[in-house]
């Protein structure tokens, strides 16, 4: 089988690598840029620890290959705050306890801001169906939904 | 996942001339089941083809009496277009119920439909309308297009671009979902032309099936006052989810809170 070429931005920084055809996009991330805060949890596109931003939208690392993005961008949670700075969304987590063992949290957070720019104002019910990909197993959903409405209100004041 | 050669073509010609010349190929979409299905070694083909950067496949064309939808149009994309969702009312409720939002963004109405699985939604929604499924060599009318349990009148290599949906009187679709893959436990879909109704069902067999019985009856009276188990608990599966006599049952009510709401 023949490695291929692919060009790829992430976090904007471009990468120009050869690699497998049957290499996972979280497995890139991970392994061979050493991102590892994308987390990989179940491995079967159920729980959403792997998601990341593609045109601005949450899709899930682990169920997409490299070859399928080539010439495209990617966000990972690394990528959200700036220099020092956490995005409001990560702030928000933070400020409202909304992590208990914090696997699952970036994938809430990418989760968090696809929503926001689907809907910058997004109801309660809203949320809870937004998160249907996204598990936490600390039961952790209370603060999770409080950190995601206080997270939006917090982008849309800041434009 | 075994490895495999990658192939991006750019027209269909392209994607036709490399699944030719390969020992066991693909044609890849979203990839929300295949690549899903590769993870777990249940199938290993040789050579993917990504038909993704191919052009005119997500396109969706509204005139007078009929909707085309690309083949590569995705449910996320389809949930939120208002122009089907006015022609077509609940189509796009439809949409948004497959899987979850990032699934959503991935996978396509043309891939789902190609898959055939008797438990997704859109074959019975397919198999409710009055419509085509078009492919780079020939128009499929939607009842000869599922002819088993994840098969197809396609052929090997042959690509799904369109379908072509004759907008309906009503629409509505409704399942009872298996609560952790939203998949169908039993789905229920009706399409009413004038008086002509269809009543398509999925998840409840080994393939989505037209229920001639509902069919009929509510062609000729259009109520939810419905007769019951006209479709045999014989014909369906029935797995630690449901018997196959409490699927029977399900499409009966499923049926009429359709009916109830419409």
């Amino acid at each position: 089988m023949n490695e291929i070429s692919v060009q790829i931005k992430i976090n904007n920084n471009n990468y120009e690598r050869n690699i497998k055809p049957n290499t996972l996009l979280i497995d890139f991330l991970r392994d061979d840029l050493g991102l590892t805060g994308t987390h990989s949890g179940c491995d079967t596109s159920q729980c959403g620890a792997c998601m990341v931003l593609h045109n601005n939208s949450a899709i899930k690392s682990c169920s997409i290959l490299v070859a399928q993005l080539n010439n495209q961008e990617i966000t990972t949670i690394e990528g959200l705050q700036d220099k020092d700075k956490l995005h409001p969304m990560q702030n928000s987590f933070r400020n409202n306890h909304g992590l208990q063992c914090g696997f699952c949290t970036p994938g809430m957070i990418i989760s968090a801001i696809s929503l926001f720019n689907e809907n910058n104002d997004p109801t309660e019910d809203e949320i809870r169906k937004y998160l249907e990909g996204n598990m936490c197993r600390c039961t952790g959903y209370q603060n999770i939904v409080k950190s995601i409405e206080e997270g939006a209100k917090d982008m849309r004041e800041k434009g | 996942m075994y490895n495999f050669n990658f192939h991006s073509p750019s027209s269909l010609d392209e994607a036709i001339n490399i699944y030719n010349n390969s020992d066991d190929p693909k044609f890849l979409a979203g990839g929300m089941t295949l690549l899903a299905s590769m993870k777990q070694r249940l199938i290993a083909p040789s050579d993917l083809i990504d038909i993704r950067n191919i052009k005119n496949l997500s396109e969706v064309i509204i005139d007078g009496e009929s909707i085309k939808i690309g083949a590569l149009y995705s449910h996320h994309s389809l949930s939120i277009n208002e122009d089907i969702n006015s022609k077509i009312k609940n189509l796009a409720k439809l949409a948004n119920g497959i899987g979850d939002p990032a699934v959503r963004k991935m996978g396509t109405i043309g891939g789902s439909i190609a898959n055939s699985d008797p438990a997704a939604d859109w074959p019975a929604a397919i198999l409710a309308l009055n419509s085509n499924i078009n492919t780079n060599i020939r128009s499929i009318k939607n009842i000869d297009f599922f002819t088993g349990m994840f098969e197809t009148l396609l052929a090997d290599d042959e690509i799904i671009t369109s379908i072509d949906i004759k907008i309906p009187d009503l629409f509505d679709y409704k399942k009872f979902p298996n609560p952790a893959s939203r998949y169908a436990i039993v789905g229920v879909a009706i399409a009413k032309y004038n008086n002509d109704v269809t009543v398509a069902v999925s998840g409840a067999s080994h393939t989505p099936f037209i229920a001639k019985g509902l069919s009929e009856f509510l062609s000729e009276n259009f109520s939810s006052d419905i007769p019951k188990n006209t479709v045999s608990k014989d014909d369906l599966n029935e797995d630690i989810h449901a018997s196959a006599e409490y699927r029977a049952n399900l499409i009966d009510v499923l049926t009429q809170q359709i009916l109830k709401n419409n």
